[in-house]
């Protein structure tokens, strides 16, 4: 982290204070998290940068797809990010996460930079998958990806448990899906067999109350995402308040770590674009709605009027920091656009692990290219 | 699919995300608000496994394919349904269904279940859409018997095809192509005839030639008939077959063809190992055209790996023009 000079003494900050944040609503359970909550300076800042960062970076992508310079699938997070930042909060670098393929934000939670993540969105050679991956697929330690199917994610991260609860380490994954996926068949035998075997996972549902184009009225016959895991414990949480999130997530890898089993969030949440750069996110919903949402409940606008409220930072503070991450969002953006592609070389690599090299049939007959590990 | 929707009210549309979104590619626009709920079933973007649920009714019984996702909820009462996957890649989530409850009923009970159901999507490469996304599935359906699967190349082709796989009893996988979707074609006025189909099981002829027997599917005919065109310049007369229906193969026409030509270039855009071209280099094999031949048939194909995302790697990983008149002179030895 960075120290940001102000004209201001450090001591003149309250060095942590405590907020108020929403129950949240329970199923089967018979606590729920903490409503009071204790956010110190320190973590706010880093809260506060950390959304920012993300929120600049999908918009910064917007920017790029529109110029044709990132192509084919990018689907933003923005207005979401109470829900990456909260969860890491409490989370550990060791503990595992999956997620679907709104993912840039949780690349770089989990450890991603940004200049990685823009230069696989742009297919360079320094993107975080080699230019390979592209918008769904990136992955980091500890993060399975970036899952372009829908739903597919979520047995694989009950997978990861049970690695999880097999090896003995006190780690747990933390497996996202959206208000579309939960529908589908693979997450309820997900959840059973989570269940059965009482594995380590935080199941995170976050209902940005659109699949695609389909409101969750017109989706799913329960919209009670939380409880749709039956007979594992779930939580309802406010996703656009980052220490609700973070609360709630405290609880719920408690709950893990303890041996119960596994846990639902569902979190409430709302995104900004549509559901990909090709979808222009009105047709299926007024733009008074999107704009309610971000002057009421826009996640780093509700952190920074906690924190300027309870002194904790300054106006101009904050406004440092914009512009630090302005500046760390145009680099990743000038080394994105300017980054070579991958070279040829690369075509075949990657096929299997830890296999002696492999030939590989080109597009005829003639072309024979080389695959190594 | 507005015409065929016209003329039987049997026929049953089921897409993802058609009422407010207009269809993930808008083929479907505007069909929603004509024929409303009862007719275009929109299904939340869900995608997931289909279930099926046997019912005995009446007359002899209704199969609900019930796919959460491009959903098939089909002929309890006749229905003929028409199931739209957003792409053929999120039809793994399906295909067990596809096959072992579209294709395989009517054999397995004896002639008494027919199952006319279309399924239709795109298929293939598309533009920087990765890995997951990008697969052709022409070869892993055409292997399955019970099935028919139809590849078409210009509107002609879809229109025509379509309507034949509507009006057709038995499964049918309709593979599109999404970056044929933009291309506009001439379309003769006998094709915009209300009743125009192309019957399936019947390759074409896109351009008559003697040197050597070109065979492709899909878009890239469409590359195909431009390397023609390049080869014509240097004295190479390229015969160009859209074989239209990958199952039931009108391997007759290859045959013909080859017997004329003595040489045979396949290209498609799938994978090499067990696909289209492996297909017709079989059964060329094992026909009379065999003795025809000047020169084993030469398959261009996609590259044998997941689909990357960088453009320069995706270009490198599918059939280009430049690959196609390669491989017709190292075949012709020229």
């Amino acid at each position: 982290m960075q120290t940001v000079i102000s004209a201001r003494t450090y001591a003149d900050f309250t060095a942590q204070a405590t907020f108020e944040v929403k129950k949240c609503d329970t199923h089967k359970l018979d606590e729920a998290p903490a409503t009071e909550v204790v956010m110190t300076r320190e973590e706010g800042l880093q809260y506060y940068r950390t959304m920012q960062t993300m929120r600049r970076m999908e918009l910064k992508a917007d920017q790029l797809y529109k110029q044709k310079i990132i192509r084919g699938f990018c689907h933003l997070y923005d207005g979401q990010e109470a829900c990456a930042v909260g969860i890491e909060a409490s989370i550990n670098l060791s503990d595992h996460l999956i997620t679907a393929y709104r993912a840039h934000g949780y690349t770089y939670t989990r450890g991603g930079t940004v200049k990685e993540i823009m230069a696989e969105l742009t297919g360079r050679r320094g993107g975080i998958a080699k230019g390979k991956g592209g918008s769904m697929h990136m992955y980091c330690k500890n993060f399975y990806g970036g899952n372009g199917i829908v739903g597919a994610q979520v047995p694989l991260g009950a997978g990861v448990a049970l690695a999880c609860k097999h090896q003995g380490r006190n780690e747990l994954c933390v497996c996202l899906y959206g208000d579309g996926a939960a529908n589908q068949g693979q997450i309820f035998e997900t959840y059973n067999m989570a269940a059965l075997w009482k594995l380590p996972v935080i199941f995170v549902c976050e209902n940005n109350r659109y699949g695609m184009g389909t409101s969750v009225e017109r989706a799913a016959a329960s919209t009670d995402y939380y409880k749709r895991g039956e007979f594992i414990p779930g939580l309802r949480v406010d996703g656009m308040d980052v220490l609700c999130v973070r609360e709630a997530t405290r609880f719920a890898a408690e709950h893990c770590r303890s041996g119960k089993g596994p846990i639902l969030m569902e979190l409430q949440t709302y995104r900004y674009h549509g559901h990909s750069m090709s979808d222009p996110g009105v047709s299926y919903r007024t733009r008074e709605e999107i704009q309610e949402v971000r002057s009421k409940s826009d996640p780093i606008s509700m952190l920074k009027d906690r924190m300027l409220s309870n002194n904790m930072a300054s106006v101009e503070e904050l406004k440092e920091i914009d512009v630090e991450v302005r500046k760390e969002i145009e680099d990743a953006a000038q080394f994105a656009t300017t980054d070579p592609e991958p070279p040829l070389e690369e075509l075949c690599n990657h096929i299997f692990y830890n296999n002696p090299p492999l030939d590989v049939r080109g597009t005829h007959p003639w072309s024979k290219l080389k695959s190594v590990s | 699919m507005d015409e065929e929707l016209e003329r039987d009210e049997r026929v049953f549309l089921m897409v993802e995300e058609v009422a407010q979104y207009d269809g993930a590619l808008q083929v479907s626009r505007g069909l929603w608000k004509k024929y409303g709920d009862k007719r275009i079933s929109t299904l939340p973007f869900l995608r997931v496994r289909i279930l099926i649920m046997w019912r005995s009714g009446g007359s002899g019984g209704g199969l609900l394919l019930f796919k959460t996702g491009p959903s098939l909820p089909l002929f309890q009462a006749g229905l003929r349904p028409i199931c739209e996957f957003m792409t053929f890649n999120f039809s793994m989530q399906a295909i067990d269904q596809v096959i072992n409850s579209a294709a395989k009923t009517y054999y397995m009970s004896a002639g008494l279940q027919p199952v006319p159901i279309v399924f239709r999507g795109p298929n293939g490469a598309s533009a920087g859409v990765a890995a997951q996304h990008s697969q052709c599935f022409a070869a892993w359906y055409a292997h399955c018997p019970g099935l028919k699967v139809v590849s078409p190349w210009n509107s002609e082709d879809a229109k025509g095809l379509l309507k034949s796989a509507i009006r057709e009893d038995n499964p049918v996988v309709f593979l599109e192509n999404e970056l044929m979707y933009g291309v506009p074609f001439e379309m003769s006025e006998e094709s915009q005839s209300k009743d125009f189909t192309i019957p399936i099981g019947k390759a074409k002829v896109e351009r008559p030639g003697s040197h050597v027997t070109v065979v492709s599917h899909s878009r890239l005919v469409g590359h195909c008939l431009d390397a023609a065109a390049v080869l014509a310049k240097e004295g190479i007369e390229c015969e160009v077959i859209n074989l239209r229906t990958i199952r039931p193969m009108d391997v007759e026409s290859i045959e013909a063809s080859v017997m004329k030509t003595n040489h045979l270039v396949t290209v498609e855009g799938g994978w090499p190992q067990f696909g289209v071209g492996a297909e017709i280099c079989a059964r060329i094999m094992e026909g009379p055209a065999f003795n025809y031949l000047d020169a084993p048939v030469t398959r261009v194909t996609g590259v044998d790996i997941p689909m990357p995302y960088a453009k320069i790697l995706e270009d490198h990983s599918v059939p280009q023009i430049k690959d196609i008149i390669f491989s017709i002179k190292k075949t012709l030895n020229v």
